[in-house]
């Protein structure tokens, strides 16, 4: 990077590609060439800054000037006032939603003054199709040390010393695993990423690949040699193609290093990755159905034990961590086991990485130390509610997680901590919902994508599931009984315990979670018909507000049920029980006086 | 072997490693409910997908409950298996599958036999929650010749599959779809006879419910015997007579030869037949053939095809007419018996009591449903009337029999009529796997070397594993015998042969578990492989009991080829009595 | 199901995919994946062919075809519409917009439209959540789309 004087770093995520940011690239490196200023400063292709809000993003170095949403018609004026005379451009700067300053900053914006970032410590910063910037940011240099300094075993002491847990959902530590792995005895072993990222709201995989992927490679090289396996599969969605495409780029020029292949460093070691795709199946999370995947078959889990430890892919002893999980790895060894032990909670350690989105300002690619509160989270670095709207909850853990509420805005977050609020980590969704959101829809949401992703095998998921979706069906539609919540709840307990994998072991963690802490919501849709929200459409409550009518009769003759009562020019009333909520009487009326709820 | 402690239901047991908690508690007499596990023990055949969670129990220190049928005990575990937790989850699960299966057990033909039916008795449902928007999944109904399959009622147990692929190696079923309406089925969810199907039938020997049923002519039947015009016959296969009395309450292996036959007659069968008579007939026409072969092989003849391999089976013919169409001319050409006694009862029985080919009617019982298939081929009618009209497997007849109020137990024993009624132990024996090579070598043997057996018994060719060997000395001259039942042993066989890996002069294939006696028509075993084994032995029972135990020494075969056939192998045999193959090669 | 009919040079292009992947049935889901964007879907002959090749059987093939959402049996419109079904494009509102396709194509999920031009499937999340509710056609990329710019979006779709 020296040889330029300045660097126009531009996301090229695929959330900021969708916004054009390629065409930004093009016009940043056409316009430098036009000032002749191609030999000061150079355009580099980066990883998600994780502000995907403002997409794209445009980030100058050295000065770490943050531009947002970026046109490509903007690029003129950047070159020809940013880099040519030196003047920031400070429409293109992110505004505070709160002071309306503009800042000119990144290290001064809320939304990463809170953050630390490990998993995606080269996000943003470096090109990733660049073998020489990962390099120069000390990558391949954990490998390296551990070739050539430590022992198998000492290697998976440090990782356990660390305290790294599973990224992926179960929070499984992450040396145990690979100690269990390096202990069974066998001619071949495999090392797998798990990078079927399936979770509705979660993209964090994902970005960690197209951004960096040289740290999935080290990372996976180093278990490689800590557990005796000189293969490893990456199984990734294959709806990702960017990060399919960067992954190979780096699998390529890792080889032509040297850095994978045979006799490493000229340690002995080898080791190479290849790629499997997934095809689109939620279920493929599961490490065993994922093996399944692997070698041709059906996704289906099975059974476990035998754990893929003891007999994984085409039998043999194999290990699965997630996409997250294995980029923590090369930075514990670089700065020492206690270095990352001593971020974050009791029991969990490091930090995590959420996509935070729904009714909130900043959307985004976040990662933050555990133990870290929600309200930091959503009110810091998330900018608040949009809109200026009541926080009502956050769903955590996508499908197979819950719903936190007011109550737990200051509850640390940390594995052990979400469980016991009922919901989980998972891999990482963090959905912000306010007050218009229906918690019952919510519930009902999630359960949709469990019908549509389960696999099938085992009963208790493959019908219990369906039934609870269309218990919460019958609840929106205003015809659900006090027996069906009792019935739901039952349901959803048999269904978790008796289920054959994770994924039907935790889907009803929505229902629950929202029956727990908003029964009083379920309360009003099943007894008075009513839906808070104003979500649910057959639960609005039409009401004539009697100042406002004027007894003109025309609500009465539009009603098709004859649910309207009342005399000329005297105030008219709905019976609610005879309503249907066609809103007939809502369009007819001059007047506003038909209220809906 | 390492023996670990575990305690169930507060009783403390030593079992083996790698024991599951499902065969320590059965040990100790507590019968876990099942529904998708099934292990037929004899047979090495395991359904174990851990899909239905019916079995679960309370393991303690456990999150979870664990499916019993595949979770192996460790040392120390302590398991409850009838805890409220555990009675409720089992409860609401049944429930749940039960809201997703039609509710016409009244008119289900597997009613009474359903295994998803005594369970929910067994565990006393009363009631199904959530139902009145209950979606059910549904598909089209496929009926073949040989087997109906409503998958509606299917619960996705998978054993259909695993038989299908894991045992048969036919590779006909697969699950297919996903979550809710995922089912098994054919490629496509095409009907069955559209697919690489065998109609061996063993997916519905093992459904625990009525998603696979067999195809049902007695309708047919009983509208046949109810006609003035028609002349009735029917033939019983030897498997048949060793099983219906399961259907009866008696145990399995009774023997019930003479009141099956008395049975037959009070439907009102004109003749009561046996289609041991043309299993005898079956061997002096294989046997001459095998003979034959291994004569021309002996006189350094190298356009012989070594080795014969029977062809009684018509699963197995099916079997290789799609998947080794490149042996065609391997198989013996002889007929199967029920085809051979057709032939022989529409041309000389016919034309013995004068009655016209297409007023007489043929019936056959049989333990099997590919039997349904083969009476349907076309090269076995003449001018579209079939040598076999119908043919009904050991349940329906017992169905048939229940319906005409007849107490089996209170019948008669009554004998066989006569001519095709006269058998030897060597045509009873067709019903287990070995049996018909046997047959064939008793009278092959004294045919080639021209003396009498010492022993009639070949014990070096019985037994139940899947492939067996064994070398028998006609004289001087070892005859290497090949022997495999279930069709995945029997494509390892031929593999073997395609291969050069094996040198057999003769072959026996039967294509399910144990022989006929396992075949899909008879009484359901329902995951007790101690039945099949039970009429294997009275298999053998009967063959001892008889007087006659070799093909050749049966008079009335003696008579046939006399009055009417000439000799094995003659021009008018070869018209009747075998058959050609035909290229059916499938994906 | 379709019409499609498999000819001589399709089975070339098969058998050259399987062959990549030494006939390897563990190879089944990766060519697939091959087959499917050479083809755009992989109907039934498709199927076989791969089957044979394989010497798997064809049932297991479709069980697999079937499992993944993924892979297709009938081909996509010539303008492909997915619409995000993210949570994050759901809380601000994606359901409405597949309902307003589904009035303006007359179509169900899933669909395409009698002239084939557009086909309508919902996904999940792109990861573009900065920009929910978010609608893909073909590989260009909506944002923020409301229900009411829908027609226009189609109608910008002319041949």
């Amino acid at each position: 990077m020296a040889q330029y004087k300045m660097h126009l770093l531009v996301c090229a995520g695929t959330g900021c590609r969708a916004s054009q940011s390629e065409e930004i690239i093009v016009n940043l490196n056409a316009e430098l060439k036009k000032q002749g200023l191609q030999y000061d400063a150079q355009v580099v292709a980066t990883g998600c800054f994780g502000f995907c809000e403002k997409g794209p993003i445009v980030k100058i170095l050295p000065d770490n000037t943050f531009y947002t949403q970026v046109k490509p018609e903007d690029c003129a004026e950047i070159i020809s006032e940013h880099i040519l005379k030196g003047r920031r451009v400070n429409r293109l700067l992110y505004e505070d939603p709160e002071t309306r300053k503009h800042i000119e900053d990144s290290k001064h914006m809320g939304f990463y003054q809170k953050q630390l970032r490990i998993a995606l410590r080269n996000c943003g910063f470096i090109d990733p199709e660049n073998i020489d910037e990962y390099i120069a940011r000390d990558g391949y240099a954990a490998l390296g040390k551990i070739l050539a300094e430590m022992t198998q075993s000492q290697a998976i002491d440090e990782i356990k010393k660390s305290g790294l847990r599973g990224r992926g959902g179960g929070g499984f530590p992450t040396g145990i695993k690979w100690e269990i792995a390096s202990k069974n005895k066998a001619d071949q072993k495999y090392v797998v990423c798990n990078a079927d990222e399936g979770d509705p709201g979660a993209f964090m995989d994902r970005s960690i690949l197209e951004g960096d992927p040289h740290s999935i490679i080290e990372a996976m090289a180093i278990c490689g040699y800590c557990i005796g396996a000189s293969k490893g599969l990456v199984y990734i969605r294959a709806e990702y193609p960017l990060a399919i495409k960067r992954l190979q780029v780096a699998i390529a020029q890792a080889r032509d290093y040297g850095l994978l292949g045979g006799d490493i460093m000229g340690s002995g070691f080898s080791f190479d990755i290849e790629l499997k795709y997934g095809a689109g199946a939620f279920v493929c999370g599961e490490e065993t159905a994922l093996i399944h995947s692997m070698e041709g078959h059906r996704g289906e889990p099975t059974v476990k034990p035998p754990f893929p430890a003891e007999k994984g892919y085409l039998g043999k002893p194999t290990n699965v961590n997630n996409v997250e999980t294995f980029a923590n790895v090369p930075v514990i060894f670089l700065k020492g086991a206690s270095w990352f032990a001593s971020i974050g909670t009791e029991k969990s350690k490091g930090t995590k990485v959420f996509a935070l989105a729904g009714k909130i300002n900043n959307v985004g690619l976040i990662e933050v130390p555990m133990g870290i509160t929600l309200r930091e989270v959503i009110f810091e670095i998330g900018g608040g509610i949009k809109d200026g709207k009541k926080f009502k909850a956050v769903q955590t853990g996508g499908p197979s997680g819950g719903c936190l509420t007011e109550k737990h805005l200051d509850t640390p977050i940390d594995f052990d901590n979400l469980i016991a609020a009922g919901s989980m980590m998972g891999s990482g969704g963090m959905i912000v919902m306010d007050e218009d959101d229906c918690m019952v829809s919510v519930a009902k949401f999630y359960l949709e994508f469990t019908v549509e992703e389960s696999c099938g095998k085992c009963a208790p998921c493959r019908v219990g599931n369906k039934r609870l979706h269309e218990i919460l069906e019958k609840i929106c539609a205003g015809k659900g009984t006090e027996d069906d919540l009792s019935y739901l709840e039952n349901l959803s307990k048999v269904i978790k315990d008796t289920s054959l994998c994770g994924l039907g072991q935790t889907s009803p963690n929505p229902v629950l979670s929202t029956l727990e802490h908003f029964y009083d919501e379920y309360l009003a849709h099943v007894k008075e018909r009513i839906c808070t929200a104003g979500r649910c459409k057959a639960l609005k409550l039409y009401t004539i507000i009697a100042d406002k009518c004027t007894g003109c009769t025309a609500c009465i003759r539009a009603c098709p049920v004859a649910a309207i009562t009342g005399e000329k020019r005297q105030p008219h009333v709905i019976d609610v029980d005879k309503c249907i909520r066609c809103g007939a009487c809502y369009d007819k009326c001059k007047f506003t006086a038909i209220h809906v709820q | 072997m390492e023996l670990i402690k575990v305690t169930i239901d507060k009783n403390e047991i030593e079992v083996k490693k790698g024991t599951t908690i499902y065969q320590a508690a059965k040990k100790i007499g507590i019968d876990i409910p099942v529904l998708c596990y099934m292990n037929l023990e004899h047979l090495k055949i395991e359904n174990r997908p851990g899909g239905c969670r019916i079995c679960v129990v309370e393991v303690e220190g456990r999150k979870n409950l664990a499916p019993s049928c595949s979770t192996e005990c460790a040392d120390g575990m302590v398991v409850k298996t009838h805890s409220i937790r555990v009675l409720n989850a089992r409860k609401t699960v049944l429930e749940l599958i039960l809201s997703d299966h039609p509710a016409q057990c009244l008119i289900c033909s597997s009613s009474g036999k359903c295994d998803l039916q005594s369970l929910s008795q067994k565990m006393g449902i009363r009631e199904i929650h959530a139902v009145e928007n209950a979606e059910v999944s549904s598909y089209r109904k496929d009926c073949s010749p040989a087997l109906n399959r409503d998958m509606d009622k299917c619960i996705m147990c998978r054993r259909c599959e695993t038989i299908c692929n894991d045992v048969q190696t036919v590779g006909a079923l697969s699950a297919v779809n996903r979550g809710f309406m995922s089912v098994v089925a054919p490629a496509f969810e095409q009907d069955l006879i559209d697919s690489p199907c065998t109609f061996c039938g063993q997916c519905v020997a093992v459904c625990p419910t009525g998603a696979l049923t067999p195809y049902d002519d007695t309708a047919k039947i009983i509208r046949a015997l109810a006609d003035p015009k028609k002349t009735v016959i029917v033939q019983t296969a030897p498997a048949v007579r060793a099983a219906l009395g399961e259907e009866f309450g008696l145990p399995a292996g009774t023997l019930v030869t003479g009141k099956m036959v008395a049975a037959l007659r009070t439907l009102g069968f004109d003749k009561v037949f046996d289609t041991d008579f043309a299993a005898d007939l079956t061997i002096m026409e294989e046997g001459t053939e095998l003979l034959n072969r291994i004569t021309r092989h002996l006189n350094g003849d190298k356009d012989v095809k070594l080795p014969i391999l029977t062809s009684c089976c018509p699963a197995w013919v099916n079997f290789f007419e799609v998947y080794f169409p490149d042996m065609l001319d391997v198989p013996s050409t002889a007929r199967s018996p029920q085809q051979m006694f057709g032939s022989i009862a529409k041309t000389y029985y016919a034309d013995l009591i004068g009655v016209k080919r297409e007023d007489l009617v043929v019936v056959s019982i049989m333990p099997c449903l590919a039997k349904k298939f083969e009476c349907q081929r076309e090269e076995f009618s003449v001018d579209g009337n079939p040598d076999v009209d119908f043919s009904i497997s050991t349940r329906e007849l017992a169905g048939l029999i229940k319906s005409a109020n007849i107490t089996f137990d209170a019948l008669p024993e009554e004998e066989f009529d006569l001519p095709m009624g006269e058998s030897t132990g060597a045509g009873v024996i067709f019903g287990v796997t070995g049996g018909v090579i046997e047959a064939a070598v008793r009278t092959a043997y004294e045919i080639h070397t021209g003396s009498k057996l010492n022993r009639i018994n070949f014990e070096e060719l019985r037994g139940m594993s899947g492939i067996r060997t064994a070398t028998i000395y006609f004289g001087d001259t070892p005859i290497h015998i090949g022997i495999a039942h279930q069709l995945g042993n029997a494509r390892k066989l031929l593999n073997g042969i395609r291969e050069g890996r094996y040198n057999f002069h003769a072959i026996e294939i039967m294509a399910c578990p144990g022989g006929c006696i396992g075949g899909a028509g008879q009484p359901l075993h329902h995951g007790d492989s101690s039945v099949i084994r039970a009429r294997y032995d009275a298999i053998y029972r009967e063959d001892a009991g008889k007087s006659i135990r070799k093909s050749h020494e049966n008079p009335y075969i003696v008579k046939l080829y006399k009055e009417f056939l000439g000799h094995p192998m003659s021009e008018k045999a070869h018209h009747l009595l075998h058959t050609h193959y035909f290229d059916k090669h499938k994906i | 199901m379709s019409t499609f009919k498999i000819q001589d040079c399709h089975k070339e292009t098969i058998k050259g995919i399987c062959n990549s992947f030494e006939n390897n049935p563990g190879e089944l889901i990766s060519i697939l994946h091959k087959i499917q964007s050479e083809f755009g879907y992989l109907p039934e002959d498709i199927q076989r062919e791969v089957a044979k090749n394989l010497k798997i059987s064809v049932a297991k093939v479709y069980g697999v075809v079937t499992f993944y959402s993924f892979f297709t049996m009938t081909p996509k419109g010539k303008h492909p519409i997915s619409v995000c079904m993210g949570t994050a494009c759901y809380v601000r509102g994606a359901e409405k917009i597949v309902d307003e396709l589904k009035d303006q194509l007359k179509i169900k999920v899933g669909g395409v439209t009698a002239d084939g031009k557009f086909s309508l499937d919902c996904l999940r999340c792109v990861g573009a959540c900065g920009l929910a509710p978010v609608v893909l056609i073909g590989e260009k990329v909506y944002g923020r789309v409301e229900a009411s710019q829908v027609r226009e979006i189609l109608d910008s779709y002319v041949d």
